[in-house]
């Protein structure tokens, strides 16, 4: 309801000077319509890689190698479920319906995390993911939690409350296989073979291909750029994977005494754009599965509301 | 494909006894007991919660950010409302 004689929105001041002072936008707060939108999209994504994320390591609950092991797996996916629903309600208080975001993640609108369309193939890849994949979650979300709109922030203090118990569970399982057999310390390494770069692929594209990110940097909703981001990243692992006995591939990793950073190789970008379109090794697989879920599970909820309606219409009977 | 949503429901844990409800987010589901049961395995697994309160979203009003100003001025010229404002004989002690 802008008034195009009266020249620029004053509300739009009043907001940028509320961002630019580290407040909070909350929900029934005026907001620029693409700061609304960005955020449907960017909070949705990242509901949505929470749900679809259960899915490769949900391929090993049935065959965890020991018990502990397995309760700590289903403990992992329940909290990721959790992640999903917080965020979720984050997005709806944007006035965006869940119904409506997870049709646009099935008909292929909305996007969700590039690295799970990795397939698991053996048990280190749940070492793994929990290592790089919630370590690099978390570099993320650490960030996110200082993130301009507060419902938002608020989901990341809670979860990232969550993830670092996700992250050591990771971590755990390595320095067991590390220093077990040959063949546990070789599956090991395998696994972080395949996942070291998908997990340096999580940051996004470099800043000088990330249009977006200029606009959510004055914003405030993106507190740090992905570069920055994943430079953190590969700082913090290359010594836990030392710690492990375990090699990075990338001949290109060197310590940078002068810039107090490790330089490493070029990510494979050509692949991330594959995966991003669809293209990678399990994304058509994924997107079936929560397709059936959700078609699978109709007559379910269905039922549920039919209770539901019968119950309340007993209850009101009785009632008069 | 059914377009049909559970409710939302807004979600309040008390953390122990003596403290308040707090706001812990919400969840979506089909009757209140089974918003509780949500919320219970959602907002709870790590003991963060005694007591829990749910309410259908739709039932709650909240006030408008631009009445920020007529609502909530904290009305400075009523200085009688606070302790400070009385004096008392430092004689008597802290009061």
């Amino acid at each position: 309801m802008k008034d195009a004689l009266s020249g620029p929105d004053p509300r739009e001041a009043a907001f940028q000077a509320t961002v630019d002072s580290e407040g909070k936008i909350e929900p029934k707060d005026w907001m620029p319509e693409a700061y609304r939108k960005t955020l449907i999209r960017q909070i949705s994504q990242h509901a949505h890689s929470e749900i679809i994320g259960m899915q490769p390591e949900g391929n090993w609950i049935g065959r965890a190698p020991t018990l502990r092991r397995k309760v700590a797996l289903v403990a992992k996916v329940q909290d990721e479920a959790g992640h999903g629903l917080y965020l979720y309600s984050a997005a709806e208080t944007l006035g965006a319906s869940r119904d409506d975001m997870v049709d646009a993640l099935i008909d292929g609108r909305a996007k969700y995390s590039t690295i799970f369309n990795y397939p698991t193939l053996t048990w280190a890849d749940i070492g793994t993911i929990g290592w790089l994949v919630d370590g690099a979650a978390i570099i993320n979300q650490v960030a996110l939690c200082r993130t301009s709109y507060g419902p938002y922030a608020r989901a990341m203090v809670r979860i990232c409350k969550e993830e670092s118990f996700h992250q050591r569970q990771g971590y755990e399982i390595l320095v067991d296989l590390c220093q077990g057999t040959a063949e546990q310390k070789r599956m090991a390494q395998e696994s972080l073979n395949r996942w070291w770069w998908p997990a340096l692929m999580m940051f996004g594209p470099s800043d000088d291909n990330s249009p977006n990110s200029a606009q959510s940097m004055a914003w405030k909703i993106k507190r740090l750029s992905n570069d920055e981001l994943r430079q953190r990243f590969v700082d913090q692992s290359v010594p836990q994977a030392e710690y492990l006995g375990l090699t990075i591939p990338d001949p290109d990793l060197k310590w940078n005494a002068e810039r107090g950073h490790y330089d490493f190789g070029e990510v494979p970008w050509d692949e991330f754009m594959e995966v991003l379109k669809g293209n990678g090794p399990c994304n058509r697989q994924r997107m079936e599965a929560r397709r059936k879920a959700r078609d699978d599970g109709a007559w379910v909820r269905e039922a549920a509301l039919a209770h539901a309606a019968k119950r309340a219409a007993r209850a009101e009977k009785s009632a008069a | 494909m059914t377009k049909q949503q559970w409710p939302l429901w807004e979600v309040f844990v008390r953390s122990k006894a003596g403290l308040s409800h707090k706001h812990a987010g919400s969840v979506h589901a089909a009757d209140a007991k089974m918003a509780l049961e949500n919320a219970r395995d959602l907002y709870t697994r790590r003991g963060e919660g005694t007591s829990l309160w749910v309410v259908p979203a739709d039932a709650i009003v909240a006030s408008a950010p631009e009445d920020k100003g007529a609502l909530f001025d904290p009305a400075d010229d009523k200085v009688y409302r606070h302790p400070t404002f009385y004096k008392i004989p430092d004689d008597v002690g802290h009061m």
